[in-house]
């Protein structure tokens, strides 16, 4: 069976939440958090996204899940929409599709044994006897290197990059086709992160995982990522595979991006691309390029019209005129 | 002047009492530091490297079981200082602190303007109005525009926000900054941006930099020199250059290869277990439970070695 290119396809998503004002409530305004995202992710690989907070790479992942309800837009998950599903379908639909949260002391509810938090998708989704779900449970556990006696044990009792391997074997349970990781290191301590990803490389190797991993630091998707994408204030602006976004970066904000990553070497301190100011508010992006008010190379036309996602090599689309 | 130090600490102890019973967070602690250096404290959370910059600053709460040691300061014995010859002379005005988090740090209903002029006007007893133009100075210094004087903490970006807390650190004119895992929560970019404004008043200003911080790869951008912590204790101190080179301790070469680099491909290596509990912590070597070139010696305490103006404290290096 070959992989399919297109085993997720995100066609023109868009997010809109409202912004509420007044005793009436009444909506005054929209943050587009994710404004017209279009792309798609091969089965078996890791996609990586990477922009600076707020940019709408979590709200993405969610609305891709419908942990969110999308504005507009389209997601096709292996061949079926997933917003038009309802009722059963959906949910057998979720059986296939997870997510690993960012925070693991927030994320596991705290009166719940760590067993049982992972059983229970099986339970919700009636997976097979109760002594099956038990088993598939105890063998989750030891995929991410827990030990059954583990399973009785609550969340404070374990350590940070522990508390990640539960959510991961949370998320892997069902034994889903695709995971959303939703910055799932960020919480940890460098000397637990590595750990936590090589966990997901190996998962992904022998159940054919398919990721979406999203996250801000640049060196740990470059790691763990085969195409990563790249996304600033809502938009899509550059998507390619790793070694060619890395190596030929084409828009000037991930220029800026590459160049601001640390690297553990202090002979090699470079000058850095710095870029005035912060990010605009999504509330009220910029007319034109949304990048245009800090981008360098900035002209005329970038503050008139926007740039059309376009392809520009084979296998490297870009938003940017001057690209 | 080649052998006056800026700061030297001998035997800093700072222990707290908690209900499980006395917490060794800071055991034991030589460093040195030079005019003009940024001397970088890495290591894991939990390992007391918080609790050093309050004890070098005697920020202490409540909990404290013992505090001993000695602290000078350009040569003068701090630790002999009452609490108020400290506040007037050391605390702020010799030395001060970015604290952790200090984005949110700041108050929520004041003007940052008065906020960062606020040391001023209490530790050196300038007037309001003079603390305000210190104040609108070291904005520009740290490269938020004075506009923003008036402003509250809401109404500045996260970057910003981190960028007032260090001018608050730096109106007084302290020789000394401590900086408390300054970057943690911004984005990227913004650690960048913030970086380059440390760089930037390192030589403007002559300052000397404690950088506490976990994240190894940015804290290589300012360092002169590296002091790694383990367990309350320090296990390495180096020149920055070599240290990145070739850490000598071998929790230092665990942490370095658990970095992920750009455009490297090879398995990352992570540290087995956990740090030990700072309540009881193993007698020996602290690391030696995790260490994977542990041998016989390692269950007695290792003194300091030193080995080319490096010190290092594992049997490994006698």
């Amino acid at each position: 069976m070959t992989p399919n290119p297109e085993f997720v396809q995100v066609q023109n998503l868009k997010k809109y939440f409202p912004v509420r004002k007044g005793l009436l409530q009444r909506v005054t305004d929209h943050v587009r958090a994710v404004d017209d995202v279009s792309f798609t992710v091969r089965e078996g690989e890791t996609l990586g996204m990477v922009g600076e907070s707020g940019c709408g790479k979590t709200t993405v992942g969610r609305t891709m899940l419908r942990l969110v309800e999308p504005t507009d837009g389209r997601v096709i998950f292996d061949g079926q929409d997933v917003f038009r599903l309802s009722g059963a379908s959906l949910k057998s639909m979720r059986r296939n599709m997870q997510i690993i949260f960012q925070d693991p002391y927030a994320s596991l509810d705290p009166r719940m044994p760590i067993g049982d938090s992972v059983m229970e998708g099986l339970n919700i989704h009636n997976v097979g006897e109760p002594r099956q779900r038990f088993e598939i449970m105890l063998d989750t556990l030891k995929k991410v290197g827990l030990e059954d006696y583990h399973a009785r044990r609550y969340p404070h009792e374990f350590s940070g990059g522990q508390r990640q391997r539960i959510g991961i074997a949370r998320a892997l349970a069902l034994r889903p086709k695709f995971i959303v990781c939703d910055e799932p290191v960020s919480a940890l301590d460098v000397s637990i992160q590595s750990q936590v990803l090589n966990i997901l490389k190996d998962l992904q190797s022998e159940f054919g995982l398919t990721y979406l991993f999203i996250a801000h630091n640049l060196s740990v998707v470059e790691h763990i990522s085969d195409r990563v994408a790249v996304m600033y204030l809502g938009k899509m602006v550059e998507l390619t595979n790793r070694d060619e976004l890395f190596s030929n970066p084409l828009h000037p904000y991930t220029r800026a991006l590459m160049s601001a990553i640390p690297v553990p070497d202090p002979n090699l301190r470079r000058e850095r691309i710095i870029l005035k100011g912060d990010v605009p508010s999504p509330l009220n992006p910029p007319k034109g390029c949304r990048f245009h008010p800090r981008c360098p190379i900035a002209e005329s036309i970038c503050a008139q019209q926007e740039p059309e996602f376009r392809q520009a090599s084979p296998d490297h689309w870009v938003a940017c005129w001057k690209a | 002047m080649a052998d006056k130090k800026l700061l030297r600490v001998e035997d800093l102890i700072l222990y707290f009492r908690a209900g499980k019973g006395v917490v060794q967070a800071v055991d034991n602690v030589h460093f040195e530091l030079d005019y003009n250096r940024a001397v970088v404290i890495l290591g894991e959370s939990g390992c007391g490297k918080s609790s050093l910059a309050k004890a070098i600053l005697r920020l202490l709460p409540r909990n404290v079981h013992a505090y001993s040691g000695k602290i000078y300061l350009e040569d003068r014995d701090v630790m002999t200082l009452d609490e108020e010859q400290y506040r007037q002379n050391i605390r702020w005005a010799a030395m001060s602190l970015v604290p952790q988090a200090a984005m949110n740090a700041l108050n929520p209903v004041l003007r940052v303007g008065e906020q960062v002029a606020e040391p001023a006007i209490i530790h050196m007893g300038v007037s309001k109005q003079e603390a305000m133009e210190m104040a609108a100075k070291m904005f520009q210094h740290v490269g938020v525009s004075v506009d923003f004087l008036n402003r509250y903490p809401f109404e500045l970006s996260g970057g910003m926000r981190q960028r007032v807390a260090i001018a608050m650190a730096l109106v007084t004119s302290p020789s000394l900054v401590i900086l408390d895992e300054p970057t943690s929560a911004l984005d990227v970019l913004t650690q960048a941006n913030i970086f380059n404004v440390l760089k930037r008043l390192k030589k403007e200003l002559g300052l000397s930099f404690i950088l506490i911080t976990h994240d190894i790869a940015t804290s290589s951008e300012l360092a002169d020199d590296v002091a790694v912590m383990y367990a309350g204790q320090i296990v390495e101190t180096s020149d920055a250059a070599r240290f990145f080179e070739q850490p000598l301790h071998p929790y230092s070469q665990k942490l370095m290869a658990s970095v992920p680099r750009l455009s490297e491909q090879r398995e990352l290596e992570f540290i087995v277990g956990q740090p030990p509990s700072l309540v009881d912590p193993p007698t020996g070597c602290r690391f030696a439970a995790r260490c994977p070139k542990r041998y016989e010696k390692c269950s007695e305490e290792p003194p300091v070695f030193e080995k080319d103006g490096r010190k290092v404290k594992c049997w490994l290096h006698q």
